[in-house]
């Protein structure tokens, strides 16, 4: 009798995820103008004057970062709830964690690469310096990993609720606030001239973390919301 | 074999059904059948593993299914009351990743001709699904058994919202699945036309 492998299971539901992303481009880019759009309105709204730029910066950006994964999170696993995916997710032949790691994989990918990527542009427009940026792209890297993997056990908890939106804001925010201070004290330290390795190391650490956890929390949520 | 003892459920405050003892042995098919509400969905769900039940167990050859959990869902299909499937993939997309997620031979070809079995023609499969009317998106998620090697397939209402066409296809699969010894448990209100020596009923009451 067939049963796909762990590996072939992971990449079956990446792949998924991502060709149905591929179908809905409109709210990747939706994700992506809204973190340029925010973060291109701080610059106006506080003046061009650099020092107070680069001082804002690395919160500014950190917490669009953080906006647009809880503007993402609905998508998560509201989809699959309603079109019946989610009890086929929940009856494959292998550990639920392990496919909830493929989803959470996948929407990173989605909401969390982009932001990552777009960093460093959105960076200039702060006047960050060349190290300053570098060092946010790698704290958005490896912080907007557990703020997907965090926010994943939100969404599955939230599932098939009345008025989830607001309610995994308020659930999963609170536990944002270590990846953030990690995060947007990486790059001040930076501008400070402070090593910022220390911060770097515990974003590690929260992803490493938050790898061990999350999956399995979010699995157990996940058989709640359909039990 | 697959037996439910003294099993129980409810939903919220109201008890659905209480001490079900059936077994349901190898080439044999369990239709359970009962007016709307009476919990036939939620005795399903419960045969997968996907509800708790209240009390009682539900045994997979002499084993309780919550112990062996992947074990378990390695044994059956289910196709549940919603179809499973994507609007935005085609039928052949969707029927590939399922067909990959549940370990089953998920090629072009093989996935093409269990959509063609069911009744859907080559310019159907490569349509987006939300575009296919209820009883084809019906077919595409009914065509996962055509591509099933597994024992145990546990169907909720599969003939709903079928043609004669489909539904005759489908009797024919489910016939053929039980001739090799496999095992259904069918929620419906119909009729299904099989030897009735092959059928047990089960009927719920609310």
């Amino acid at each position: 009798m067939s049963q796909p492998s762990m590996s072939e299971a992971l990449r079956g539901v990446v792949r998924r995820d991502l060709l149905l992303a591929m179908r809905h481009r409109s709210d990747v880019a939706m994700s992506v103008f809204f973190v340029v759009i925010v973060a291109s309105l701080f610059p106006l709204g506080v003046g061009p004057e650099p020092a107070v730029l680069r001082t804002i910066a690395s919160g500014v950006l950190w917490v669009t970062a953080l906006l647009a994964c809880l503007l993402s999170l609905g998508r998560l696993f509201t989809a699959d709830y309603l079109d019946g995916v989610l009890e086929q997710t929940l009856l494959i032949p292998q550990p639920l964690a392990v496919l909830v790691v493929g989803k959470v994989f996948a929407h990173w990918v989605i909401s969390g690469l982009p932001v990552v990527l777009l960093s460093p542009l959105l960076g200039l427009q702060f006047g960050l310096s060349g190290d300053s940026l570098g060092v946010l792209t790698l704290s958005l890297l490896l912080g907007t990993p557990t703020l997907s993997m965090i926010g994943a056990i939100g969404a599955a908890l939230t599932l098939g609720l009345r008025g989830s939106g607001l309610l995994v804001a308020l659930l999963v925010l609170p536990l944002f606030i270590p990846v953030l201070i990690f995060g947007a004290g990486a790059v001040s330290n930076s501008l400070a001239g402070i090593g910022s390795e220390a911060n770097l190391s515990l974003l590690g650490a929260c992803f490493l973390l938050s790898l061990a956890f999350a999956p399995w929390a979010t699995a157990v949520a996940l058989r709640i919301a359909l039990d | 074999m697959f037996q439910t003892v003294a099993l129980s459920g409810s939903r919220g405050e109201r008890q659905l059904f209480s001490d079900i003892s059936v077994t349901v042995k190898p080439g044999t098919l369990l239709a359970v059948v009962g007016e709307n509400g009476s919990g036939k969905t939620s005795f399903l769900r419960m045969l997968c593993g996907l509800l708790s039940p209240d009390g009682g167990a539900i045994l997979w050859q002499g084993k309780d299914i919550r112990q062996l959990k992947e074990l378990y869902y390695a044994q059956l299909t289910y196709v549940g009351h919603l179809n499973g499937i994507k609007d935005e993939l085609t039928p052949v997309e969707n029927l590939k990743v399922s067909a990959c997620l549940a370990g089953d031979e998920s090629s072009n070809g093989i996935v093409q001709q269990a959509l063609e079995a069911v009744g859907l023609g080559r310019p159907v499969q490569r349509l987006p699904s939300r575009v296919l009317s209820q009883g084809q998106k019906r077919r595409v998620a009914l065509a996962r058994l055509w591509l099933s090697t597994r024992p145990l397939w546990l169907l909720d209402e599969p003939f709903a919202a079928l043609d004669t066409a489909a539904t005759n296809y489908l009797t024919h699969r489910l016939q053929s699945h039980l001739s090799q010894g496999g095992m259904v448990v069918v929620a419906t209100h119909q009729e299904i036309a099989l030897p009735p020596d092959c059928i047990q009923h089960l009927r719920l009451t609310r």
